[in-house]
């Protein structure tokens, strides 16, 4: 099969999840809430003589976008199961590896909008000026984001048909997420304390490496993990 | 067409598939009648390969491409309409839904809306639209006939007749005797994994198969 086969077969598959979470707005709608709840809890909890706003606002908005991805990637699967159109899929003379890479870009893009409306929400609650290091800062959340999504549309796939779904995937998937978070959290703190570029170069490089081994590993294994 | 040699296959202790063996040619429809639990959806799984058999094997003329399969879920999804599911699947075969096969069905005005929206009767139909939106050369039926009215029964029927006078092959299988009988060309009785029974139909009607069937799976 060649690869525009590859990747019409996979944009196929993300474009129909795209637009059944159009319709529904179920998951997108609680992802959101969740967001904006979390940050409102932390602006109002916190101490801010105790620890400043750039210390702490890294941390927080790479918990709160890893929970809210969660729920995304808890629904990645468990929409294939409801009238039993994963073994439709399975049936389809298309690549196992594109539906996978389906489910990724899907993922991908509702994570994106997680994260596009949690970061200014962020900025506001936490008064952190984003704007000096917008760009910086979309290539460090872009580069966390394809990581540990990649790693859990793979889980999803593998819990999906389990009994307690929902509580594995993130004992299975909060290992894996723990080195992009933690370089992410890094970058992004020294970012919003305006230290040079050159500090989070390092990670960015290994958030890249992450991403390249990851989706890697994803595609050849994906196949394994949906046979029956 | 479609050929199945020295199939096995268990979950655990449950044996669901023991030595089955058939072959289906173009233009035959073969009918399997087993109770719940007979191993008749596992032995679809297989022949489609959805199930790696643990031993023998099982091949489609065509692979995977010539497969159309109705199953027990419609593997439909309800937030999108009948068209739009219809597009997605049809994309997945390089191929566009045909306007004729929805008329066929019946389910052409209903194209617009959305599969949630629609009765369980009609749901199946568009679910038959789905399984042969590609033109399938070798049909795999579960339970076919499942929640469809009267009318709808009869378009798969007339569908299922074409389907095979057009020299197409047909495995259909369910725990009804009153289904699907007069549609075959072959009949299999199937009880615990095991074919107990695979001939020709020869004539026999209904009655004749369902009394046999009742004997041979007492």
């Amino acid at each position: 099969m060649r690869l525009p086969d590859l990747v019409r077969h996979a944009w196929a598959v993300a474009r129909k999840d795209l637009l059944v979470e159009y319709r529904s707005r179920t998951a997108i709608l609680a992802a959101i809430a969740f967001v904006v709840l979390v940050l409102i809890v932390f602006n109002f909890g916190r101490d801010p003589t105790a620890v400043s706003n750039v210390d702490l606002a890294p941390s927080i908005l790479w918990v709160t976008f890893t929970f809210a991805a969660i729920l995304a990637l808890n629904r990645a699967f468990q929409l294939e199961l409801e009238n039993q159109a994963l073994d439709g899929l399975l049936l389809a003379p298309i690549q196992r590896s594109s539906i996978y890479l389906g489910k990724l870009i899907a993922n991908l893009a509702f994570v994106a909008l997680i994260e596009v409306i949690g970061v200014p929400l962020l900025a506001l609650f936490f008064n952190v000026r984003i704007l000096p290091v917008m760009g910086p800062l979309a290539g460090v959340v872009a580069l966390a984001t394809v990581g540990f999504v990649t790693v859990g549309t793979l889980f999803s796939a593998m819990t999906v048909r389990t009994r307690f779904a929902e509580l594995l995937l993130p004992v299975l998937l909060l290992p894996f997420m723990i080195p992009p978070l933690i370089w992410a959290v890094l970058a992004t703190g020294r970012l919003f304390a305006a230290r040079p570029l050159s500090e989070i170069e390092g990670w960015l490089k290994m958030l890249a490496a992450y991403d390249i081994v990851f989706v890697g590993i994803a595609l050849l294994l994906f196949p394994a993990t949906v046979n029956e | 067409m479609l050929r199945a040699e020295g199939l096995r296959h268990s979950f655990g202790a449950v044996r669901a598939l023991d030595d089955v063996s058939f072959t289906v040619n173009p233009g035959q429809t073969l009918a399997v009648f087993g109770p719940n639990g007979a191993g008749k959806t596992t032995l679809l799984k297989v022949l489609a390969g959805l199930i790696q058999p643990q031993a023998g094997r099982a091949h489609v003329d065509g692979g995977r491409r010539a497969i159309g399969w109705i199953g027990h879920q419609p593997q439909l999804y309800g937030q999108l309409t009948v068209i739009e599911n219809l597009r997605f699947w049809a994309s997945l075969y390089d191929t566009h839904p045909n306007a004729d096969l929805l008329a066929r069905l019946g389910i052409q005005e209903h194209a617009n809306r959305p599969v949630r929206a629609l009765s369980r009767g009609l749901v199946q139909r568009v679910a038959i639209a789905r399984a042969l939106v590609h033109d399938p050369r070798v049909l795999l039926l579960d339970e076919p006939f499942t929640g469809l009215d009267r009318t709808a029964a009869e378009a798969l029927s007339r569908l299922l007749g074409h389907h095979a006078a057009a020299g197409r092959a047909t495995v259909l299988v369910t725990h009804n005797v009153e289904e699907g009988t007069e549609l075959a060309t072959d009949v299999a009785f199937m009880r615990n994994g095991r074919f107990v029974h695979c001939a020709p139909r020869s004539g026999r009607d209904p009655s004749d198969i369902a009394a046999e069937y009742r004997s041979a799976v007492a």
